[in-house]
């Protein structure tokens, strides 16, 4: 292919990317004033009329973190992942250009009643509390602009298939346009909640709505989300992060049967966010914990398949014995150091997340700091750190530039883990130990006890510190972008071979039919009986209530 | 596995945790043959009548059997009513919780009484009060402006 031959697809990564950190950027200034609130020092006060409330900080950090970020972010690095991987140019590039304005528009829709307290709902917005049409509407159009994109890659692997018959889908393209298709089945409930229940709500076309109904639509779309974050990390540990040790992709098939797992298992399983709820039979919700516990089994095995790959590295690099291949690892690259520290991360991450999808023990954690401090080691971690890793290179290839400071990379990416462990640990033991509940401005609550302080002091230091180092991030993507000078050699994007050349990869983990009616027919048995209960006894009479 | 291969390594880490998964569901299992629930499918209220009709027009404690309470709480901006519920010592508490307006949330410190409270639903969840003494409990689901100053504590008074 001819120099520059994917110009518009660089540039579509490119904007989406830059509008991920942007939000990012926002929303990660909401984090300090969070935790020192809870440590006893409201800044609040200081910031109306323009942030009115801990409440709609709150909102605004989960929205623009967790949702703006993440989205945009992934959107971007798939579509090039995608085509890169299949070396050829998107099949309908003005079906991924509209999804992206989709997208756009959507996220400036949402953005104006966020940022004007009209929709102080946090980022699950549970109704009846009720935001304005506008940040519904606006969050429905980034969903359905991610789905135009996933049908633009939909095609684009279609005509790939169909002029490579006897090829296997490399696997970079093959975990993108995986991720997509899951995603857009995913999502159905979040669009089924916004199209059904809150939009007609909110515009007043309807009197009320089922609080029930609309908590389990979003839990539908709610956790499978998480691996919609990580599921594009996964194609870098797989994909990309041995090339960066210097190794091989393990076992290329067995990469491949994770992913299909995934697609399988990602999404009968959201009931375990509802295990507290009432009208729910606790059959269902027993269901739902054996089928989350299945989802854990690709997750291992991914933990071996991408240690053994960096181990191929780290052995090629000279290391030998048991573990000192480890330390000749890359560990002075920042994009690796990034990668391999969020996987560390990931480990104890896991771990809490089994102890959450575990029917009994959740009843000790739910609603508590822990699961603050559970999802900041997955999504603002393992999922985060993996982001910032893949941004140092994928910045440098898109402009063509060094990265502006290595040394400075290192910095922020070592103190953004270390920050990470500090603000995560202090949260899991405060709410495990105390129950001290989440989602709550802690410093003005009448119940506040004294035991909490010296913990939530310690989370204050830890999340002052990640801002920081987020902040140092920023700094190095613009100083790349306007600062640098061009390369010498374009930093290439990272593609690992697979050990075993994937053509020996069986043709059954290279077909999708069979994995999408296996997805759909799991779907139907899990949440099939309990959501038909629920919309047959379904009650519209819960009053929208804006009480912020 | 037609056309698969595995390392054996890579077999016998996937075997482990499979085995490992299969034990701590086994665990959890055991649970609820011990008889633990997780709150359930009640019979649903009318919301908008929450605030009129028995039982949580004017929630109150009361004494089943001996030793034996139902408290019934209701939930609201900002307030458990009632939120103090007085039990003597060894007693169980069955509560029975909903909301007239938002979701809540409602969790006892120091057990394991942690359910969420919607409009329109019942959460019912019990726990055996031993110790003398106060429990806290508070509401864990964001509710508005004034959801940090829901509380309320469960007191557990001496045998008499």
């Amino acid at each position: 292919m001819e120099e520059n031959a994917f110009r518009l697809e660089e540039k579509l990564t490119a904007w989406q990317i830059g509008i991920a950190l942007g939000a990012l950027f926002l929303g990660t200034w909401f984090g300090p004033l969070q935790v020192l609130e809870h440590a006893g020092l409201d800044l609040y006060g200081k910031l109306a009329p323009g942030i009115q409330s801990y409440y709609q900080g709150l909102s605004l950090h989960g929205v623009l973190n967790a949702l703006v970020y993440t989205t945009f972010f992934i959107s971007g690095f798939l579509t090039y992942t995608t085509v890169h991987s299949l070396q050829m140019k998107l099949r309908f590039p003005v079906v991924n250009v509209t999804g992206f304005l989709v997208m756009a528009l959507g996220l400036v829709m949402a953005a104006i009643p966020l940022l004007l307290n009209q929709a102080t709902v946090l980022y699950t917005f549970y109704p009846p509390l009720q935001a304005s049409a506008f940040f519904y509407i606006g969050l429905t159009l980034v969903v359905v602009g991610s789905w135009i994109e996933a049908v633009g890659l939909f095609f684009t692997l279609a005509a790939w298939r169909k002029t490579h018959p006897q090829e296997r889908t490399p696997f970079i393209a093959f975990g993108s346009v995986l991720t997509m298709a899951m995603w857009l089945i995913a999502s159905l409930g979040l669009a089924a909640e916004m199209l059904f229940l809150l939009i007609p709500w909110s515009l007043g076309w309807v009197k009320g709505t089922d609080p029930l109904l609309g908590r389990t639509l979003f839990w539908f779309t709610g956790h499978p989300i998480v691996y919609f974050w990580l599921l594009p990390v996964y194609v870098s540990w797989y994909g990309m992060l041995p090339k960066q040790a210097g190794g091989k992709l393990f076992s290329d098939p067995l990469a491949r049967l994770a992913f299909w797992l995934f697609l399988v298992l990602s999404i009968p399983v959201g009931l375990h966010h509802q295990f507290a709820d009432p009208g729910i039979a606790p059959l269902w919700k027993g269901l739902h914990t054996i089928l989350t516990f299945g989802v854990a089994f690709p997750s291992f095995m991914t933990a071996f398949t991408v240690i053994a790959s960096l181990e191929l590295g780290g052995r090629a690099r000279g290391g030998t014995g048991l573990f000192g291949w480890i330390a000749k690892l890359p560990w002075s690259d920042p994009s690796f150091a990034a990668q391999a520290l969020a996987m560390l991360i990931f480990a104890f991450g896991g771990i809490g997340g089994i102890i959450n999808a575990s029917y009994n023990m959740d009843l000790v954690v739910h609603n508590t700091l822990w699961i603050v401090g559970h999802f900041h080691l997955t999504v603002g971690a393992a999922v985060a750190l993996s982001f910032i890793g893949i941004t140092y290179w994928l910045v440098p290839h898109l402009t063509g530039k060094d990265l502006w400071s290595a040394r400075a990379a290192r910095v922020q990416v070592w103190s953004f883990a270390a920050a990470m462990t500090i603000f995560s640990a202090s949260h899991h033991y405060v709410g495990f130990r105390y129950g001290v509940p989440r989602r709550t401005m802690l410093g003005a609550a009448p119940y506040f006890a004294p035991e909490w302080r010296p913990w939530l002091v310690v989370a204050a230091v830890g999340g002052i510190l990640l801002w920081a180092s987020l902040m140092l991030h920023f700094v190095l993507v613009i100083g790349t972008v306007f600062g640098s000078r061009k390369s010498a050699a374009r930093v290439e994007m990272p593609v690992a071979e697979p050990l075993r050349a994937s053509a020996e990869t069986p043709a059954w983990l290279d077909t999708w039919v069979p994995w999408l009616v296996a997805a759909i027919a799991l779907i139907v048995l899990s949440y099939g009986p309990p959501l038909a209960h629920m919309i047959a006894t379904a009650d519209l009479s819960s009053i929208g209530m804006r009480v912020w | 596995m037609n056309g698969l291969r595995i390392d054996s390594y890579e077999k016998v880490w996937m075997l482990a945790s499979g085995v490992l998964l299969a034990v701590f569901l086994v665990a959890v299992a055991a649970s609820v043959f011990q008889g633990f629930s997780l709150p359930g499918d009640e019979p649903r209220l009318d919301p908008t009548r929450t605030m009129v009709d028995p039982p949580f027009a004017q929630p109150a404690v009361v004494e089943r059997a001996p030793g034996r309470y139902d408290a019934y709480v209701r939930v609201q901006i900002w307030a458990f009513v009632p939120n103090e519920i007085k039990v003597p010592a060894g007693s169980s508490v069955t509560f029975y919780l909903t909301s007239p307006d938002v979701q809540h949330g409602f969790m006892i410190e120091r057990t394991n009484v942690n359910v969420m409270v919607l409009p329109g639903q019942v959460s019912k969840i019990s726990a055996r009060f031993d110790k003398p003494g106060e429990y806290l409990f508070v509401c864990h689901e964001y509710c508005g402006i004034g959801h940090h100053l829901m509380s309320g504590k469960v007191i557990v008074t001496p045998k008499s």
